[in-house]
């Protein structure tokens, strides 16, 4: 199966999520131009972090008018899988296949470090692999990861099941400290109604091998792979 | 038109005037004169320090690259390339913090990708005022946001770094920034022009008035006026530079260019000159075609402007429209704006017409050298002296060893740089082996088995008790934090921050400093490949410390083998190599338990200290060492402290002998314990290897023994047959996580 990973300019995790599709996983990946209308095939789209346009203007919210994101609306349309991390979730916010929006981190500062993360929903091609509630180490890199929503969304989001990662302590609690952003509710992690599109902060991709430091975001890959072959969720490009 | 008033305002001297005139055959027009002021600036011609740094080593079978280029080459194997500075941005980052430290970033990012090479690591080094002062927290959080602002977005991960506080740094902060970049070695690029009509190239961001002079800001003294000069500072664009790095890069796979460089310090002028000296050529510019980000610039502005995210190309005959695609796909427009000429004159028109014609020698070769007048400094006699018999009581709140430990370790000179390093993208491009904190900053280079690690490290405090000594331990400090992590040391660069050169005493901790660096180098084989020199570091009289800061690159040939600070687990041998003497003079005890600065630096015994890491290296490549922590600040207590943080509480039991220095019984406790004698590292090894490493030392010449074992949840030392420090690891860990924190307590996650 094929990822398709999507760079916008100012992506700079696209070699990272092509690493460890294609060299860590084994699977096929090939970069999509965001000047491109063709996904070329691809089974899974990946939106990389990075800063896009330089998140000038709204993390994101330039990103979304690339040509190549009216394909991918398609494609998410037709039931296909999508992954947006970090600055891809923003990105995902901005075109409105995901609800809510990122503010700038409560302690205003950048923060990169590992957190921890609970899987609360398996029912998606992204989380088919794992465990409800498996906890999961994995870095995050991010200035505006700090999840705002209007609290009747919110409660949707969680009435629907859509919250799919929430920041928790190494024993899985959702605590305060734990919650490296001030994100609502700990919420890492969304996807959207029809549960193909998944968007978190954390970045999978950087917790691949266990010489980086954790090698739990390989469930994350391998849920995708897994999905794809089991045909559950089908839409090819 | 060019009185008095006019060269003082370009920072040249009359006799520097008469000169121009000399090589001109006729007085220059203030085009020309701005041309001169940049390129014979001290930033930009080395004048006062080009006499000494001729006499570093820059050879050896590993250096594909010394200086004189954008950056330095090693040869690493398989066929690749590791290209690194490091350079200053000290003038800038004080005046406007964010933007200087930021910009600073950019341009030794565009000197590594100049040399077609994909940066892949950063490191800093830095050096602030006391963070009691509320304008020090102000500097050091615009610093750290500006690397990280910078850093972050462009997706180059900082590995790791170095952060100093004394108060000599409060009126002059020093933001020091190194890269590292991969490339095959067939592939390295160089910045020269070649071949008469070939086209130049303009890329990249337009040009506006920011930054003009500001090479030359850099060759002054600061004053109360200072801040008026915040105009001369550049502001930086990381998305711009994001686009140029990645269409650089493509351009230079096309083998279409002949060369490249990035348009720094003087801007056009720099990058014109330099290219056609290389090549003995000349270049002709028009500077209506230069892209213009503001109406009415004059050709001086044009010329002399800092904007940032600027490259300048010579692109082989036929080869023009393939290099404007590319630009073109990454939405980047290459505007050709001149050619080569066969003349050697930098010849610049406007709309055709001479402004300025300059032959390029005189701006480069020809630029004055100074042998700068230099006598030993009368401050050094009395600083050096130290009486430990007349030391007299410690610090009240110090009662014992184990206050005085946590209080070193709560000093933010040791304390956890961690408040500092997560503002940074430590991550991206998961190469990342060994993360800031851990020692050394070592990335894998994917593809092979190798990874590669890299440290910057100077001691001012030392330099200022004895530059040359002071330098010699900066070279050996950061080649062993390299060695300690498994790592050959290859090769160094090195970033001299002094002073006013025109100040004899100033011009001694120079020529100091560059004669104890190149000894040292030579002795380590790691030979200085290029680097950056920084003067006129002093606001209203008074000079920094003078420190050099040196970094150096190493090779691991097994990624896997690499080596951090932690101890692994409970039951391990702890082994000391190296001796310590109970030396106290100009330590970090001495400034937080006396409040002195004072006495001679540690001694150094080159040949020891070589030995030492060949060992290391020997060790971590049989896979006999699971932790590896060298002794530098705080002695050993305090190293040892190091080793049981972040291990989730692993504690030691450790028993050292007792040093005789002074009559004071606590006194040569506290020098057993806090005496920061150089070449030594603590290894932890599983008990049944102790007795193999001690072997391997003992053939290796370097004194070795085991002083204890890991375990518990306590840090015990005693040392001469009585407990001094008796410390759970949890408490000492927490003053020392929160040692910088604390500082900025209101900003929580």
């Amino acid at each position: 199966m094929k990822f398709g990973i999507v760079v916008f300019p100012g992506s700079n995790c696209d070699h990272d999520a092509y690493h460890a599709t294609k060299h860590v996983l084994g699977q096929d990946a090939e970069f999509l131009w965001h000047k491109d209308t063709d996904l070329k095939g691809a089974d899974v789209l990946m939106l990389p972090g990075g800063f896009s346009y330089g998140d000038y203007l709204r993390t994101g919210a330039i990103a979304r008018f690339s040509p190549i994101m009216r394909e991918v609306q398609s494609f998410a349309a037709k039931g296909g899988p999508v992954l947006g991390i970090c600055n891809g979730f923003q990105i995902l916010l901005e075109a409105g296949l995901i609800p809510g929006a990122m503010l700038r981190n409560r302690g205003v500062k950048f923060v990169c470090q590992q957190v921890h993360l609970r899987v609360e929903q398996t029912d998606t091609p992204f989380t088919c692999a794992a465990r409800k509630g498996q906890v999961l180490k994995m870095p995050i890199a991010h200035g505006e990861g700090n999840y705002f929503a209007e609290p009747a969304v919110i409660a949707k989001l969680e009435a629907n099941r859509q919250v799919i990662f929430r920041y928790v302590t190494a024993a899985g609690e959702v605590t305060d400290e734990a919650n490296p952003n001030g994100s609502l509710a700990g919420i890492a992690g969304l996807c959207n109604e029809a549960r193909n599109v998944v968007g978190l902060m954390p970045h999978p991709e950087r917790a691949c091998e266990s010489a980086l430091g954790s090698a739990d975001g390989l469930v994350i890959l391998e849920s995708a792979v897994q999905s794809i072959k089991s045909g559950v969720l089908v839409a090819r490009a | 038109m060019i009185d008095p008033k006019v060269l003082e305002r370009h920072g040249l001297k009359p006799d520097e005037y008469d000169r121009i005139v000399a090589f001109m055959g006729r007085d220059p027009n203030l085009t020309e004169l701005g041309i001169f002021s940049v390129m014979w600036s001290e930033h930009c011609s080395y004048k006062s320090s080009r006499v000494h740094l001729k006499t570093l080593p820059t050879g050896g079978p590993q250096v594909l690259q010394g200086p004189g280029e954008n950056a330095g080459a090693v040869d690493i194997g398989e066929g690749l390339a590791a290209v690194f500075k490091i350079e200053s941005h000290n003038h800038p980052s004080f005046i406007e913090p964010y933007q200087g430290a930021a910009t600073g970033v950019g341009g030794i990012i565009r000197d590594i990708f100049t040399m077609g090479a994909r940066p892949i690591a950063l490191l800093n080094s830095l050096r602030f005022g006391s963070l009691e002062e509320p304008a020090t927290r102000r500097i050091l959080e615009g610093v750290v946001a500006g690397i990280a602002g910078y850093g972050n977005s462009i997706g180059i991960p900082t590995v790791g770094g170095e952060i100093a506080f004394e108060p000599s740094y409060a009126g002059n902060p020093l933001v020091n920034v190194f890269c590292l970049g991969i490339a095959k070695a067939t592939d390295i690029i160089k910045g020269v022009a070649e071949g008469a009509g070939n086209a130049v190239y303009y890329v990249g961001a337009k040009t506006g008035r920011d930054g003009i002079h500001g090479a030359t800001m850099a060759s002054a003294e600061f004053d109360d006026k200072s801040a008026e000069k915040r105009p001369a500072v550049q502001v930086g664009d990381p998305f711009m530079e994001k686009l140029l790095l990645e269409a650089c890069l493509e351009v230079m796979k096309t083998d279409t260019l002949i060369g490249i460089q990035d348009m720094g310090a003087a801007g056009l002028t720099c990058s014109t000159t330099e290219m056609g000296s290389r090549g003995g050529a000349g270049v002709e510019i028009d500077v209506a075609l230069v892209p213009q980000r503001e109406t009415g610039m004059t050709p001086y502005e044009i010329m002399l402007s800092e904007s940032q995210e600027r490259m300048l190309l010579v692109v082989k005959p036929g080869r023009e429209a393939e290099v404007e695609r590319i630009f073109e796909k990454w939405d980047l427009h290459a505007s050709r704006i001149g050619k080569v000429t066969t003349d050697g004159l930098l010849r610049v028109k406007e709309n055709g017409m001479v402004v300025a014609e300059i032959p390029n020698r005189a701006l480069t070769d020809e630029a004055p050298v100074y042998e700068r007048p230099m006598s030993k400094p009368e401050y050094l006699a009395e600083v050096q002296k130290l009486d430990l018999d007349a030391l007299g009581a410690r610090d009240a709140r110090l009662r014992d060893d184990n206050a005085a430990l946590l209080a070193l370790l709560g000093s933010p000179a040791i304390g956890s740089k961690r408040w500092v390093y997560r503002q940074y993208d430590h991550m991206v491009r998961t190469n990342t082996v060994n993360m800031p904190g851990m020692g050394a900053g070592v990335v894998r280079i994917k593809d092979t088995d190798r990874a590669l690690a890299m440290s910057v490290d100077g001691n001012g405090r030392y330099c200022y008790l004895d530059p040359r000594r002071g330098a010699m331990l900066a070279v050996a400090e950061a080649a062993r934090n390299v060695a300690c992590a498994g790592a050959k040391p290859l090769a160094a660069t090195n970033c001299l921050n002094f002073g006013n050169p025109e100040r004899p005493g100033i011009m001694w901790q120079f020529g100091q400093a560059v004669d104890g660096i190149g000894e040292a180098c030579r002795a380590l084989d790691t030979p200085i490949t290029g680097g950056n020199v920084s003067l006129y570091n002093e606001t209203d009289g008074q000079s920094i410390y003078p420190t050099p800061v040196i970094g150096v690159v190493g090779l691991l040939e097994h990624a896997d083998r690499v080596v951090s600070r932690c101890f692994r687990s409970a039951g391990d041998a702890i082994v000391l190599l190296g001796e310590g003497r109970g030396e106290l003079g100009g330590s970090e005890y001495l400034k937080v338990a006396h409040g002195l600065v004072q006495g001679g630096p540690p001694s150094l015994d080159l040949k020891a200290e070589r030995a030492l890491q060949d060992l290391l290296v020997e060790l971590a490549s049989a896979r006999l060492m699971r932790s590896a922590h060298d002794c530098s600040d705080g002695g050993l207590a305090v190293t040892l402290a190091e080793c049981t943080f972040d291990t989730g509480g692993i504690g030691a039991d450790v028993a050292i002998d007792d040093v005789k220095v002074a009559g004071s019984a606590d006194t040569n406790r506290a020098a057993a314990l806090f005496g920061e004698s150089a070449s030594r590292v603590v290894v932890s090894v599983v008990p049944d290897a102790a007795a193999g490493v001690l072997k391997r030392a003992k053939a290796a010449g370097v004194p070795a023994r085991v002083i204890g074992q890991t375990g518990g949840h306590d840090l015990r030392i005693a040392v001469g047959g009585h407990v001094a420090v008796a410390v759970a690891v949890s408490d000492a860990e927490r003053v020392w996580s929160s040692a910088v924190e604390h500082y900025f307590a209101k900003q929580v996650a």
